[in-house]
């Protein structure tokens, strides 16, 4: 049988060594063409760093933003207030079993003769409150709940738990548009993630479209690879790896934009943490997240790459 | 090498382009498929190719049933066939040298395997000294025989040749169909499908007449093996 005959001749090792040429080739060739279309190359690439840069871009903002407003996750509180019952050594003993909380980073204890002497000092009242034979105040806990306890949702955890204890009257948060802002930024988030996945569409769609041209481009050399046996996964494999090009080229691009719009942002920003007197500046991307960006636009590169070979590859035959 | 029992091809657009096709080509032998401009010849190299399928009777190539073999492995049965076309089909975007080598590409030979084939193929037919040039510095005749040279290299069992000669002059003609010869006389069974029957007749090899996708009794093929040296 003719085809046994070639099949028998190749040495397993000799078929992977082929096959390794063959990948080696098709990586230097699709490298090549890169080169050899020097313009469109670099436009799809700079469409594709565009691309991927605006996410990115999003991500960097909230990670910024989430920066600037760590600081003001410590300053929200909520107040208990205890019943006018509670003594001391119960306060206290409640106490032990919030901190036990997850949810809670810290609490204060002010209890009821600390509150009236507070009282005291900063009403003025403090003749009239002498004439009392009873303290009126009851005793109150300040609770710092912690930062990612603040999300929808877990919030109301914190305040149903509070709630829970025998022992309280009355929670409540203080700084409600801290809160807010947290929810804001929860929202933006969402939108960032949704913004990303449309965008990766888009450059899945970006890449398919270029490689489609590229294989009508190369229709004659595709039919003669064809008729002098040239399987379909020979024929793709530069395609597939001119999609990893383009992706890996837009991820840098990406990257490139990225850190240049910082650098042009840097002076204001920094100007008006000054302002603030704050120590705020901007941050790039970490070295991890830089790679996560690059395997991101590698992926999309090859999977779109990969799309437009199986829909159109297989149309062309020789005839 | 070459069998065709009762073969009938038709076309998807209903056209039926082969009736009841009986031929036999032994090994090694070297023979013409003559007929005018939609007789059929292109059709019936395109079933040895398997770029088309028959419809009916059978088709054996080197003992292998082309019924048989199943489109995933249609790459590897190619892969012992070289084909020469009319207009070449080189790739204008690489050396003569790379368009030579392309078969040898495909079924993966090492580099120094490619190098010392191609260049003898190239030597073969007079264009070694052109190896590092772009086909479209060559005239159609050396085009042609570059296309001859990828058409051998990998040494294929054989040669699949659709007018080859159509854009040549009758004495460039010749010396292509000399080529021919000369591989054939190497062993490999040479089909070469062509519509120039004065350049045929000068050849003296079996001659196999398609009229209308039929062989007719008359034109002298009466018998399959008829014309045989």
């Amino acid at each position: 049988m003719l085809a046994l005959r070639t099949r028998t001749k190749n040495k397993p090792s000799a078929l992977f060594k082929a096959w390794l040429l063959s990948h080696a080739q098709s990586f230097v060739y699709s490298l090549g063409q890169y080169y050899r279309n020097l313009l469109s190359s670099i436009l799809t690439t700079a469409v594709i760093g565009i691309s991927l840069a605006l996410p990115a871009g999003f991500y960097l903002l909230l990670e910024n933003a989430q920066q600037v407003t760590a600081g003001w996750g410590g300053s929200i509180q909520i107040t208990a207030f205890l019943k006018p019952d509670i003594n001391d050594a119960a306060a206290k003993e409640l106490m032990t079993r919030l901190l036990d909380n997850p949810n809670i980073e810290a609490a204060n204890l002010i209890s009821r003769d600390q509150a009236l002497a507070e009282y005291k000092e900063l009403s003025g009242f403090s003749e009239v409150i002498e004439l009392l034979d009873d303290n009126p105040l009851p005793s109150v806990i300040i609770i710092f709940p912690k930062i990612d306890a603040l999300t929808e949702g877990k919030d109301r955890q914190v305040l149903d738990f509070l709630y829970s204890q025998p022992e309280i009257e009355i929670a409540q948060y203080d700084q409600q548009w801290v809160k807010r802002l947290y929810g804001i930024i929860d929202i933006i988030q969402r939108f960032v993630i949704i913004f990303s996945a449309f965008i990766g569409f888009g450059v899945l769609l970006i890449v398919g479209n270029t490689i489609r041209m590229a294989i009508y481009q190369h229709r004659d050399e595709i039919e003669i690879t064809k008729l002098f046996g040239a399987t379909n996964s020979f024929i793709q494999r530069p395609f597939l790896y001119t999609g990893f090009w383009y992706g890996l080229s837009g991820g840098i691009a990406s990257w490139v934009f990225l850190s240049l719009t910082l650098q042009l942002l840097k002076q204001p920003v920094s100007r008006l943490a000054e302002l603030y007197a704050s120590e705020f500046s901007l941050n790039n991307l970490t070295a991890t997240e830089t790679l996560i960006m690059l395997a991101c636009g590698v992926f999309l590169g090859l999977f779109g790459s990969w799309i437009s070979v199986q829909r159109h590859l297989r149309t062309i035959e020789p005839g | 090498m070459i069998r065709f029992n009762n073969v009938h091809m038709q076309y998807q657009t209903g056209q039926l382009a082969l009736k009841n096709i009986n031929m036999h080509i032994e090994q090694g032998a070297m023979a013409f498929i003559a007929g005018r401009s939609g007789a059929g010849k292109s059709s019936l190299l395109k079933l040895i190719a398997l770029i088309e399928r028959h419809n009916r009777g059978q088709i054996i190539i080197n003992g292998q049933n082309l019924e048989r073999v199943r489109n995933s492995r249609i790459p590897y049965y190619r892969r012992n066939i070289g084909f020469v076309f009319q207009d070449h089909r080189l790739l204008n975007d690489r050396t003569i040298f790379d368009n030579v080598a392309l078969p040898l590409i495909i079924a993966g030979h090492g580099h120094t395997e490619i190098r010392k084939r191609v260049s003898a193929a190239l030597d073969k037919v007079g264009l070694l000294n052109k190896a590092n040039a772009s086909p479209m510095t060559l005239s159609g005749g050396e085009q042609q025989r570059v296309g001859i040279a990828r058409a051998v290299v990998h040494r294929p069992l054989l040669l699949l040749a659709d007018e080859p000669t159509g854009n040549l002059d009758p004495a460039l003609s010749l010396d292509t169909m000399k080529l021919f010869e000369q591989f054939n006389q190497v062993g490999v069974t040479v089909l070469i499908a062509s519509h120039d029957m004065d350049m045929i007749k000068k050849m003296r090899k079996r001659i196999i007449t398609l009229r209308d996708g039929r062989i007719p009794t008359h034109f002298g093929n009466t018998s399959v093996n008829q014309n045989e040296e």
